[in-house]
């Protein structure tokens, strides 16, 4: 089983990139929040080696003894986080670019239907009216009423004594 | 009976092209379907009577134990003719019923026959999950039956209020299933009746048993949806609110029943519920105006006396319930398609209106009488036979307090019943003195809503008047009568032999065992019944005679205290307002609370387990190698720098020397790979910055509040302590050895290389990589599109095409001081013919340094062969394709810093997405060439060739996935630089964009005002 001490100078290190991570992740500036990403993601990177173990000599086949190895795992791991975060770097850095073209600044603005569903909620409004739950005014005999079938209703006649024998006649 | 349920399945399906093709016609083809569920239960009587009737199992999902296991006992055989006789006979009622021209019929028909199909599912199915289905498919298919009419606010609204309030007892029901299931140990219905679970879940069971049943079969205090439903077209009540879907709560009860009866919880809910129900239902009908309402109230009421009488469970009240089923199919559902001939020739169906009627339509009068004699149990119809078995039966029942009480309350409510029926019949059929106008009606609803405070299911009196004219008479088919008819006669003939009926359903009272066995006849003798049954008529008769003051008193004692209805409004605005409540305290919209609000989860959930549970390492090291001790510092101190900066470029360039300083922290942990792309990476990222910066403000903005600094400070440190925890605990807390043991021989064996990181990268994990270039791309793309906006590209620039001024980067030279001589003599001086750059004349004059130039142009060509070899001998040394793709990145990068936009046009004169996808395309590619030559996806394969010229070559497949992740890197580089670099510039050169000008708009703005 390999050596698996922490090694205290990169708990540190990994500690303080975090501290301030979040700190900077924190705040509403764009550009600002994304060094805060940057910061943690160096600081998740270091985590990833300090898990692996302690250090070791490159794991390169035949150059190195391979228990002297470090572990190349979470290496791998680690080559594509960087990689990825360059590629959100870029991506956050043309939002920012794009937020300060159209609003002048980069600032991460609170959404305006959340606040507006808050402020209703407050002096307890509804957001939206749904006629099909709310109280009615009608009463039951009215909404009875109303509620009329699309019926075949024949023909409308006089009122006469003899009409059982023509219903036949009229039936369609 | 699988095969029964396909019949419904596929008449529902084809109904909708049915009724295109014929019309209302249709409905006599869809009218088979339940017809043929009728017949088949039929032609099972006698299996069925001796306890011998059909059972079938098909495995369904054996993982869960679920079955489709049917089953047709005496309970399932009389559910099953009702459900398929009374279906048949309304589905030919709606032959004739709705208008050729009304809307949406192939829809509604589509649906009754699906109703029908779950109804008869729900009846014969023996598995507790199976039938839970098909109860909540009654309830969907009714939702969309009573909501039929869905232009109507009435109808949607009646059909949501039945939908919650049923869905919420199906839901309580589901729960007691399972309760139930889990004790029996078995879902198996008929096996769980047998051998009935005992102790606490039993109880709780019974209690959402019976809330499903009661919201189903509209029991106290859910029975306000049933009126309301009535906005349903009148079949739709005739079928669901009638004879079958509400009848659902009562079969349930009965299932359960032999199983629960003397539960003490279950007794007091049955006769609580049905009392109360029986009551309230016909206290109510004996005052609605409205002929279905009447009958809706009563079906109320009635379902009261049959949910008590099939739950107070002796033989004797079982048999009385289940006669009283039947009866009440029949009659209920005849009345209420004479309702709907009433409505049909009359165009109301307000008693006040009507008068006459009985003596135009003398068939439809003479079903309706049929109906109405059966219910208020006149002998010699099936509700007499049905209620004198109820009475005699409660009258022998043991607990002589509570038989008391049901005693009285079944009386009260069969005068009740006797009163409201006659009122009905009345109210239909017969010749008034006096009718109220048809406009008073029209004035009453006018004024009603102009008060507004009204209860909902309250009325209001309008005078009659002797000279006004009742409802004009048509006469509408007589299709419409035969089926009101059929059922009505059909009360009289059961009636006529009731020991049959006894001896059908005596099976089912025979599972009950307890008291003495009840029997149905139509003559017992002049016994304490009778005599009761004739005070009940009697009284009935009396309390009819005196309607009219009865509706007086009851409009006066108008009742204004809290009412099911109004409750179950406020109980559904109340979860609106709680619903708003809950959203607006949780989603603030604010994207730092959302994100502090998850790390302090994080920090208190992982914080707590790792003071709880941690196992902290016993031997720690301060540093593997002393030169840690110096990059940590580095990283360290350029973080805290970066956290209090508040210029960007500052922040920017800290970034920077903490990033390169990680590299060495890798480099030094044994990672030569990682330090190589972190320098790289660091390097782009750092470009990148610097590009965007240029055009926007140098300083962050300024946060107003200081407390808000404190609190994120605190967060911020409370995490960095939290992951210093797990980066402590985490490498000791491993049992295993690690998965890489053994990644040195597999690397070298099956990945053919040497580098154990870059094997890893393109073979043993490529699934990962290949992940991960996709979302290169998709980045990539993302930059694009918010630079350009509509289009995914922009022009490529080539030198030629520039403009002959030398404009790219004009505007003031900040080094202008620092030149000898102007810049006019300096734009104006001769050019050399000596370019080193192709593109180097297209730059303002002020903008070029000759000693860049000479370097890139020495530089640019070593830097490519760099990235080429870096990409080759990746396999077996540091390197491979994301380094090599980020040097040649730079490369780039560093032609268009020293040359400008058509520099770079001229280095790289390709579309990036051109790259991106011939990268991914060729990664994937060979990812599934290993697939088509007979090994798994992303299999390396490796190829010693010998050739003449360069000797031995050692060739493995997986280089070409590694030239794929070279292309997508490269392609993202690109299309950074020609977005956020050239695309930039071109706009600032024509003034699209302006760089930051030193003042903030806001500011600009105060100042302008």
């Amino acid at each position: 089983m390999i050596d698996m001490a922490p090694n205290l100078t990169l708990v540190v290190a990994i500690a303080v990139l975090f501290a301030a991570g979040v700190y900077l992740v924190l705040e509403r500036s764009l550009s600002r929040v994304l060094i805060g990403v940057i910061l943690l993601g160096n600081g998740a990177n270091l985590l990833f080696l300090v898990a692996g173990g302690r250090a070791g000599r490159p794991p390169i086949v035949g150059l190195e003894d391979e228990r002297q190895m470090s572990d190349p795992l979470p290496q791998a791991m680690v080559l594509t986080a960087i990689v990825i975060t360059l590629g959100m770097t870029a991506f956050l850095l043309a939002m920012a670019y794009r937020s300060w073209q159209l609003h002048r600044h980069d600032e991460v603005q609170d959404d305006v239907e959340d606040r507006r569903i808050a402020r209703l909620a407050a002096i307890d409004e509804r957001a939206f009216t749904d006629a099909d739950t709310e109280a009615t005014l009608q009463s039951l005999d009215e909404e009875a009423e109303e509620a009329r079938d699309e019926v075949d209703d024949g023909l409308v006649r006089e009122a006469r004594p003899d009409d059982e024998q023509r219903d036949k006649e009229v039936a369609p | 009976m699988l095969l029964l349920l396909l019949v419904h399945l596929a008449a529902a399906l084809v109904a909708p092209t049915l009724v295109r093709l014929w019309g209302r016609k249709a409905f006599w083809v869809l009218a088979a379907a339940p017809a043929s569920a009728a017949v088949w239960a039929l032609s099972w009587t006698s299996q069925v009577q001796r306890g011998d009737g059909p059972v079938q199992s098909v495995e369904w999902i054996p993982a869960l134990g679920l079955e489709l296991t049917f089953r047709l006992d005496t309970l399932a055989w009389l559910m099953t003719l009702v459900v398929g006789g009374v279906g048949a006979l309304v589905l030919v009622y709606c032959a004739a019923y709705f208008s050729v021209s009304a809307q949406g019929l192939g829809r509604f028909g589509g649906v009754f026959v699906a109703f029908a199909g779950a109804m008869l599912g729900l009846v014969t199915s023996d598995d507790m999950i199976l039938m839970f289905i098909f109860w909540e498919l009654t309830t969907v298919t009714s939702y969309l039956l009573i909501g039929h009419y869905s232009d109507r606010k009435a109808s949607r609204r009646a059909a949501m209020q039945a939908i919650v309030i049923t869905t919420a007892g199906g839901l309580a029901m589901l729960v007691g299933v399972v309760l139930l299931g889990e004790a029996a140990g078995t879902y198996r219905l008929s096996e769980v009746v047998a051998h009935p679970p005992g102790g606490a879940a039993a109880t709780a069971a019974i209690a959402c048993l019976l809330a499903g049943a009661a919201t189903k079969s509209a029991l106290l205090p859910f029975h306000f949806w049933l009126p309301a439903a009535m906005a349903a077209p009148t079949p739709v009540s005739a079928y669901l609110h009638a004879a079958a879907m509400v009848k659902a709560g009562v079969y349930l009860v009965a299932r359960f029943a032999p199983a629960f009866s003397q539960h003490e919880l279950w007794r007091w809910i049955i006769v609580v519920l049905g009392c109360g129900t029986l009551l309230l239902g016909g206290y109510r009908a004996l005052r609605q105006h409205d002929l279905k309402l009447v009958l809706a109230f009563g079906t109320v009421s009635q379902l009261g006396l049959i949910t008590l009488l099939v739950g107070l469970g002796t033989r004797a009240t079982a048999l009385a319930g289940l006669a009283m089923l039947g009866a009440h199919a029949m009659f209920k559902a005849t009345l209420f398609l004479v309702v709907g001939v009433i409505d049909a020739a009359t165009g109301t169906r307000d008693l006040r209106r009507l008068s006459g009627v009985g003596r135009e339509l003398k068939l439809t009068a003479l079903a309706g009488a049929l109906g109405t004699a059966s219910m208020i149990g006149l002998p010699p119809f099936a509700g007499y036979v049905a209620k004198e078995a109820g009475l005699e039966a409660i009258e022998h029942l043991e607990d002589n307090a509570v038989g008391l009480i049901v005693l009285v309350s079944v009386a009260i409510g069969s005068v009740l019943t006797v009163a409201y029926g006659l009122r009905l019949w009345w109210g239909a059929f017969a010749t008034k003195k006096a009718v109220v106008p048809e406009s008073a009606i029209a004035h009453e609803a006018v004024a009603t809503q102009a008060d507004g405070a009204r209860s909902p299911g309250s009325t209001s009196r309008v005078a009659t008047q002797p000279d006004a004219e009742p409802a004009a008479i048509s006469h509408p088919s007589l299709l419409l009568v035969w089926p009101a008819m059929i059922l009505g006669v059909l009360g009289l003939a059961v009636a006529l032999l009731p020991q049959l009926g006894e001896h059908l359903l005596d099976p089912y009272a025979d599972t009950l065992g307890l008291g003495e066995p009840g029997h149905l006849a139509l003559w017992a003798g002049f016994t304490p019944t009778f005599a009761l049954t004739l005070v009940i008529l009697g009284a009935g008769a009396a309390l009819f005679a005196v309607r009219e003051r009865i509706e007086t008193l009851q409009a006066r004692l108008t009742y204004r205290g809290p009412d099911a209805d109004r409750i179950y409004r406020r109980f559904m605005r109340r979860l609106d307002d709680v619903a708003a409540d809950v959203t607006a305290a949780t989603q603030r919209g604010s994207l730092p609370l959302y994100v502090g609000l998850v790390l302090v989860v994080f920090v208190v959930g992982v914080g707590a387990s790792l003071l709880v549970g941690g196992a902290w390492p016993d031997d720690v090291r301060v540093f593997d190698h002393p030169a840690q001790l110096v990059f940590a510092g580095a990283t360290i101190a350029s973080a805290v720098l970066v956290a209090r900066a508040r210029r960007r470029l500052k922040a920017v360039i800290l970034l920077g020397i903490g990033g390169y300083a990680v590299a060495g922290l890798f480099l030094l942990q044994g990672a030569p790979d990682l330090a190589l792309t972190q320098v790289l990476t660091e390097t782009v990222t750092l470009v990148v910055f610097v590009l965007v910066l240029r055009r926007i403000p140098p300083y962050f903005s300024d946060r107003p509040l200081v407390a808000s600094r404190w609190l994120r400070l605190a967060i911020g440190l409370a995490v960095g302590l939290t992951v210093a925890g797990i980066a402590l605990v985490a490498p000791s807390a491993r049992i295993h050895a690690p998965v890489t043991e053994h990644f040195a021989e597999e690397a070298v064996g099956w990945g053919g290389g040497k580098n154990i990181v870059n094997v890893t990268l393109v073979d043993i994990r490529a699934w990962d990589t290949m992940g991960e270039i996709s979302v290169l791309l998709v980045a990539a793309t993302g930059v694009a599109s918010l630079v350009f906006l509509s289009r995914r590209t922009g022009q490529i620039f080539r030198a030629r095409d520039a403009a002959p001024e030398r404009a790219v980067w004009a505007g003031a030279d900040p080094m202008a001081a620092l030149r000898r001589g102007t810049d006019q003599a300096r734009i104006d001086a001769p050019t050399t013919n000596r370019e080193w750059l192709r593109a180097g004349s297209t730059l303002a004059p002020q903008r070029r340094s000759v000693i860049f130039e000479v370097v890139v142009r020495l530089l640019f060509h070593t830097m490519v062969v760099y990235s080429v070899f870096l990409l080759f001998s990746g396999h077996n040394q540091p390197g491979g394709g994301f380094a090599a793709g980020l040097v040649t990145g730079i490369a780039l990068t560093v032609r268009y810093l020293a040359g400008g936009r058509y520099e770079l046009g001229e280095a790289a004169p390709v579309q990036p997405g051109v790259l991106l996808g011939t990268g991914l395309f060729l990664s994937a590619g060979v990812g599934l060439g290993g697939l088509l030559v007979g090994g798994s996806v992303l299999r390396s394969w490796i190829v010693d060739l010998h050739l003449p010229l360069l000797g031995d070559v050692h060739l493995v497949t997986s280089l070409f996935f590694d030239i794929g992740v070279y292309l997508v890197v490269v392609g993202l580089v690109l299309d950074i630089l020609r977005s956020l670099g050239a695309e930039l510039d071109r706009r600032a050169e024509i003034g699209e964009d302006p760089p930051f000008d030193g003042t903030l708009p806001s500011l600009e703005e105060g100042a302008s005002r």
